[in-house]
């Protein structure tokens, strides 16, 4: 007995092994590994119960209906795990009546390798919907995160998070009414987010210090900030870097901003289309973006922030931005936040399409020029309209001295190539 | 049945006789339990206690212990025992947790007294957690003591307890303790990729412990009792101020040592928090690292509205004392297992981040620098 279920254990994990290189995200279904939750009476022991006793290789389905859960959900230290429901407006897992002391986040997931939450829907967490945390190849396929107040301070931070991951695959979600990002992914690597619906978040889609992330025909709208991808000080994983956003309608983003003071998103002015801070290597192409009204793009340094950086393996600046055959429209009509208050005298209305601080690292110029593979790039872009509205003089010690900003309005020393980035490719995953 | 299941059962028995067999070799007298399936569904079944255990007086061969600076929970009483396998030994470190053999059983018991002014009216054990060192690693199990308080019983959902008892100062209290689920265990014991004690480690355990045949440093005891080897003499080896104790340490080290104990089990540098940047180790000696000036990264409205986790001479303004003292689910710090605020911890954190600039802690940015 004893050596047979060794002998099956051991065949079982090489099985796992040999397909987990090649397969879809996720534990296959069969008939014999599916766990099923249905809503109703004790459906949070159950639930949880259920997630506790997974092991590798279970499928733990949630039926149809609103399971009225109390406590976070939380799945940890199990790998091939599917987590899936009948359907994002058929399984819908409330927060609603989360107490205290339970946990942070809606639904929680801190595993190995290879976990996919599919089919259903994160309402009303008292802090993140879905966290997913140290997993290497997450997938979220037709997740829908919602607060359904609408938009409130008092939302959780993040909907669809994964963080200090590898290999994340986001598509076809929805996510509604995150006071700060309604996808964001974390310090993670490899990274694909496609065919997602962001809607009424402070950021929409946000990148965070992450690393080789292909975001592409998502849709923004009616967020703060619409798509995002910045690099910030004093975390584990620094430097986000080499990220493609590309054939993404972005429209109208113009939501108040109403993130709690204190974090970067709530910076972001509202009616910002794309922003990119302090990142390197972003190719941003083939992109719809109309009708954001403070403008459509903003690149600018983590020292527009003029917060003091003591993380000195941080680099603070945008370098190797390349912007191409993008369709920006109608952008910077009422420009707002203090984006809009600072350079709205400065700049009138509307404003650019595109906008940089122009804040360069110093130490990096040669002849007063960045080298060829570092600069900023923008072609193709149709009649966008472009300025550099020199950030650097826009801090208080610049205005103190009298310095007023050098506001530069031509986009030809901008024109050119940078090398495209390569795609994005995950195991399994087409 | 699936073959998957009955294998998976198959091993986990196997795995758990043995446990309980290496732990129960103490001489205790109490007979190996049999467990109709993987793990025990009763605490009896570890055989630690004198009796049904209500008294939670240990037998021979379970060693009574306490930390310098205890997690707040609640305020419950806690109580915390270790059992080595019979013959065995953890081995010393100066900064981790021991080195426990296989077979070793940590257990800590939640009490609330029916009235903190009078303890001979006894008390109400709410859940037992025991830590057990198996061949491929550590698992937390929750056990939940009954009403008669005869018997606690496996939950590895968890649970809720209302309780009610008189707190020291004479107010009637209640809360809906919670008993943290199996995976919720491991939110707080896995450090990077292995689950780990968090309490026995050296700088918490190096202190006096009242054992029945008198007063002993704990270090020195468990080393007399063959429980541990490779200690030096405690005067040697790193102590952790008491939180509560100004004798102790100064205020920054018992500030420290109170957020190391209730915030440092995830905000180290492999804890689940790790992503926040934040660092709360007692050791850590970077200021930024540990909050000073620190902004928030992931933290929602978390933040308060405020721009950093610790503003130096201003404890209103800094994040860190903000989600201490907040009970909401979305804010709180720890986001686990508290229903209550701990009001002397969060006092504690306010006078040192108030005494700040007196302890020349800020970096030279300053709080109004550039």
């Amino acid at each position: 007995m004893r050596a047979l279920a060794f002998f099956t254990a051991t065949l079982l994990g090489l099985s796992a092994l040999v397909t987990g290189c090649t397969q879809q995200p996720g534990a296959k279904k069969t008939a014999a590994n599916v766990t099923r939750v249905d809503a109703g009476h004790d459906a949070q022991k159950r639930a949880q119960t259920a997630l506790i006793n997974a092991k590798p290789g279970a499928v733990i389905e949630f039926g149809e209906g609103k399971f009225d859960f109390d406590a976070t959900l939380s799945l940890e230290d199990v790998s091939d795990v599917t987590i899936r429901g009948q359907g994002p407006d058929k399984t819908i897992l409330s927060f609603a009546n989360q107490q205290q002391g339970t946990g942070g986040e809606g639904l929680r997931v801190k595993c190995p390798e290879n976990i996919a939450i599919e089919d259903l829907a994160v309402e009303d967490a008292k802090g993140d919907a879905v966290k997913v945390q140290d997993t290497k190849k997450i997938a979220f396929r037709r997740v829908r995160t919602e607060w359904t107040g609408g938009a409130k301070e008092t939302n959780g931070a993040y909907g669809v998070y994964p963080v200090l991951c590898s290999d994340v695959l986001i598509e076809d979600c929805v996510a509604i009414g995150a006071s700060d990002a309604g996808i964001y992914v974390g310090q993670s690597e490899n990274i694909i987010v496609r065919r997602n619906r962001v809607e009424k978040n402070v950021a929409g889609i946000e990148i965070e210090n992450s690393v080789n992330a292909d975001v592409y025909e998502n849709t923004a709208t009616d967020n703060t900030g619409g798509i995002l991808v910045f690099s910030l000080p004093d975390l584990p994983k620094k430097d986000g870097r080499s990220c493609r956003v590309f054939n993404n309608t972005v429209v109208s983003n113009n939501h108040d901003n109403f993130a709690p003071k204190g974090n970067i998103v709530a910076t972001v002015p509202p009616g910002t289309g794309m922003m990119i801070m302090a990142n390197d290597q972003v190719e941003l192409f083939d992109n719809k973006v109309e009708t954001n009204k403070s403008t459509g793009l903003l690149i600018v340094s983590y020292l527009i922030n003029q917060k003091p950086i003591k993380d000195d393996k941080y680099d603070p600046y945008c370098e190797s931005i390349y912007i191409h055959d993008n369709k920006f429209a109608n952008n910077g009509d009422s420009p707002a936040g203090d984006l809009g208050g600072i350079l709205g005298k400065i700049l009138g209305t509307p404003f650019p399409d595109i906008m940089y601080d122009g804040i360069r690292d110093e130490k990096k110029l040669v002849d007063g020029e960045l080298p060829e593979a570092k600069r900023i790039r923008i072609s193709n872009n149709g009649d966008a309209k472009f300025v550099n509205f020199d950030g650097g003089a826009l801090n208080a010690a610049a205005v103190f001295a009298n310095k007023k900003p050098n506001i530069d309005r031509e986009l030809k020393s901008y024109e050119g190539a940078l090398s495209a980035l390569s795609p994005v490719s995950i195991a399994g995953v087409k | 049945m699936p073959v998957h299941r009955c294998c998976r059962f198959s091993r986990t028995r196997v795995r758990w006789l043995a446990l309980l067999l290496l732990a129960s070799g103490c001489g205790t007298g109490t007979s190996v339990p049999q467990p109709a399936d993987a793990p025990p569904e009763k605490l009896s079944a570890y055989g630690l206690f004198v009796g049904n255990g209500a008294t939670q007086q240990p037998v021979e061969g379970v060693i009574p212990y306490d930390l310098n600076s205890a997690l707040f929970s609640d305020y419950t009483t806690k109580y915390r025992f270790v059992k080595l396998p019979a013959g065995k030994s953890a081995t010393y470190s100066a900064d981790e947790a021991f080195d426990f053999p296989v077979g070793t059983l940590i257990a800590k018991t939640f009490a609330y007294p029916v009235d903190a002014r009078r303890p001979e009216l006894g008390q109400r054990l709410l859940e037992t957690r025991i830590l057990a060192h198996q061949a491929d690693g550590w698992v937390g199990l929750p056990y939940i003591w009954n009403a008669e308080q005869t018997e606690a019983t496996l939950d590895v959902a968890g649970t809720t307890i209302n309780s009610g008892w008189i707190d020291a100062a004479g107010n009637e209290r209640t809360n809906n303790y919670i008993v943290p689920n199996a995976n919720q265990c491991k939110g707080c014991h896995k450090q990077g990729e292995t689950m780990l004690p968090l309490g026995p480690k050296a700088r918490h355990l190096n202190r006096d412990f009242a054992y029945t045949h008198g007063s002993e440093n704990q270090l020195a005891y468990w080393t007399r009792k063959g429980a541990l080897v490779g200690a030096p003499a405690p005067d040697k080896a790193p102590r952790l101020a008491a939180w509560d104790d100004p004798a102790s340490g100064t205020l920054d080290a018992r500030a420290r040592a109170w957020l190391e104990i209730n915030c440092a089990h995830c905000h180290n540098p492999l804890g689940p928090a790790r992503n926040s940047g934040l660092d709360l180790m007692a050791s850590q000696a970077n200021p930024t690292a540990y909050g000073i000036l620190k902004p928030p990264v992931a933290a929602g409205r978390g933040s308060g509205g405020l721009a950093y986790d610790i503003v130096p001479g201003k404890p209103e303004e800094s994040i860190l004392a903000f989600r201490i003292g907040s009970i909401d689910a979305g804010i709180m710090m720890p986001e686990l297992g508290k229903r209550l605020i701990h009001q002397e911890g969060l006092a504690l954190v306010r006078d040192w981040i108030a005494a700040m600039s007196e302890l020349g802690k800020e970096p030279r940015e300053g709080a109004g620098g550039q």
